[in-house]
């Protein structure tokens, strides 16, 4: 059996090796008849995607030790030509000044550009868009196969504050201002693919400009929300035994029982870490895109990830580049973190009975504090001597 | 129900305020990348 299983690799691997296109064949062109420069063969390579060795015009920039005497005939052109130094700037190996005060302003093309934009027009929109629109499937599903879980037994009719007015107002903070960034940085991201064709130009100019100013003021917002409630609830999001035996239990959604909870039971700890680790994330990028050039963050972090899991992701990148893994990792984690916050959504509004007030009005039936949060109730009502519910 | 409209209110608060205020702080791309003698605004 695992002869087979190794002979079938073996096979699927030496496919691939023998195919052009995934193996990435280097070329060998003979560029005699264009005195070294690049010839038809380079171009159609380069058509076809093939790894080309740039090192015969990366290399070729000219010396102007080289240099005629002006004196001479063709002196005042120097020992590097127009062409020479165009392929210095293209490859990044010659030395440009200029007065301008832009950590970006000596870059004059950088390589990067390309693969970022296809990346961000292709699997971005794609795998991205098409999670969303997958899980809001998946929970209309959820919601026709499971229905709105109800309070067993009916609401008790007394009620208990879940959530104090400052805490409340903490997590709105967060989630109108997340709701927000989400619809304005879909629209920045997609609006040309999916918005010009419908509304035209003209008007997708001003809602775009609009939801741009929307996304970076916003932020701030989001920023002050997300120190808030890590600050509220951390010390109730600590994980222990006791999430373990709630996760085992699947929360009780399928099996219709109630494990037991504090005031955060595993489901929301995953929630929240998911929010504090993925919008500290976004944050960071989101501020290194804020003030371009001023806060690249992804050399240093590759360096890291290299040092530490021995990795060979590249570390001197152009100013451009960290602007562009900046704005892709700000895309997929945002992608990540709405699929994460669509779920919280559906579970604390219509798919259970009684989960909103917790965060509507602070005040929930005390049946549904008792079946979702027991041992919160018990230390809530151990505070207050048995006649806590108002 | 207040609260979550006066959370609203103070995300919008903050979203007007926040570009006077990193102003006031030197903090915009073109205070990082031009002198105040070249700048048009």
């Amino acid at each position: 059996m695992n002869g087979k299983l190794v002979g079938a690799a073996v096979f699927v691997l030496a496919t691939l090796c023998l195919n052009p296109v995934w193996a990435q064949e280097t070329t060998e062109v003979d560029r005699k008849s264009t005195g070294g420069a690049q010839t038809l063969e380079d171009i159609m390579a380069r058509q076809e995607k093939l790894k080309i060795d740039e090192q015969f015009r990366s290399d070729n920039t000219g010396d102007p030790a080289n240099a005629a005497p002006i004196s001479e005939p063709l002196g005042t052109l120097g020992g590097r030509s127009d062409a020479d130094a165009w392929r210095g700037v293209r490859y990044d190996n010659i030395n440009i000044e200029t007065q301008v005060r832009n950590p970006a302003a000596d870059v004059l093309i950088q390589n990067g550009g390309i693969g970022w934009y296809q990346l961000r027009e292709g699997p971005v929109i794609n795998y991205g868009g098409g999670a969303l629109l997958g899980i809001i499937l998946l929970l209309v599903i959820f919601y026709f196969v499971r229905g709105r879980i109800k309070i067993d037994g009916g609401p008790a009719g007394t009620t208990i504050e879940r959530f104090k007015a400052v805490e409340r107002f903490g997590h709105w903070l967060l989630a109108g201002s997340f709701i927000a960034l989400g619809l304005t940085g879909l629209i920045t991201l997609m609006g040309r693919s999916f918005l010009i064709p419908v509304m035209g130009p003209d008007a997708f100019a001003t809602l775009a400009a609009g939801s741009k100013w929307i996304h970076n003021n916003v932020a701030w917002a989001f920023m002050f929300g997300l120190v808030m409630t890590f600050v509220m609830w951390v010390a109730h999001n600590i994980p222990n035994k006791l999430d373990w035996q709630w996760l085992k239990a699947g929360g009780g959604i399928f099996t219709k029982s109630h494990p037991s909870a504090k005031k955060f039971n595993a489901g929301q700890k995953i929630v929240f870490w998911t929010v504090m680790v993925l919008g500290v994330s976004v944050s960071l990028s989101g501020l290194s895109l804020l003030f371009p050039f001023q806060m690249p963050m992804f050399a240093d972090t590759f360096g890291i990830l290299n040092s530490v899991l021995g990795t060979s992701f590249p570390t001197d990148l152009a100013p451009h580049e960290e602007m562009q893994y900046a704005n892709l990792w700000h895309s997929i984690v945002a992608f990540v973190m709405m699929l994460a916050i669509i779920a919280h959504i559906y579970i604390g509004s219509v798919g259970m009975e009684g989960a909103f007030d917790a965060m509507g009005n602070g005040q929930v039936d005390v049946e549904w504090a008792r079946q979702h949060h027991d041992l919160w109730v018990a230390e809530v009502e151990a505070k207050q001597g048995k006649g806590g519910s108002s | 129900m207040k609260v979550m409209i006066s959370a609203f209110v103070a995300a919008l608060v903050i979203a007007f305020a926040a570009p006077p205020v990193l102003d006031q702080f030197g903090w915009s791309s073109a205070a990082q990348t031009s002198s105040e003698s070249v700048r048009l605004d």
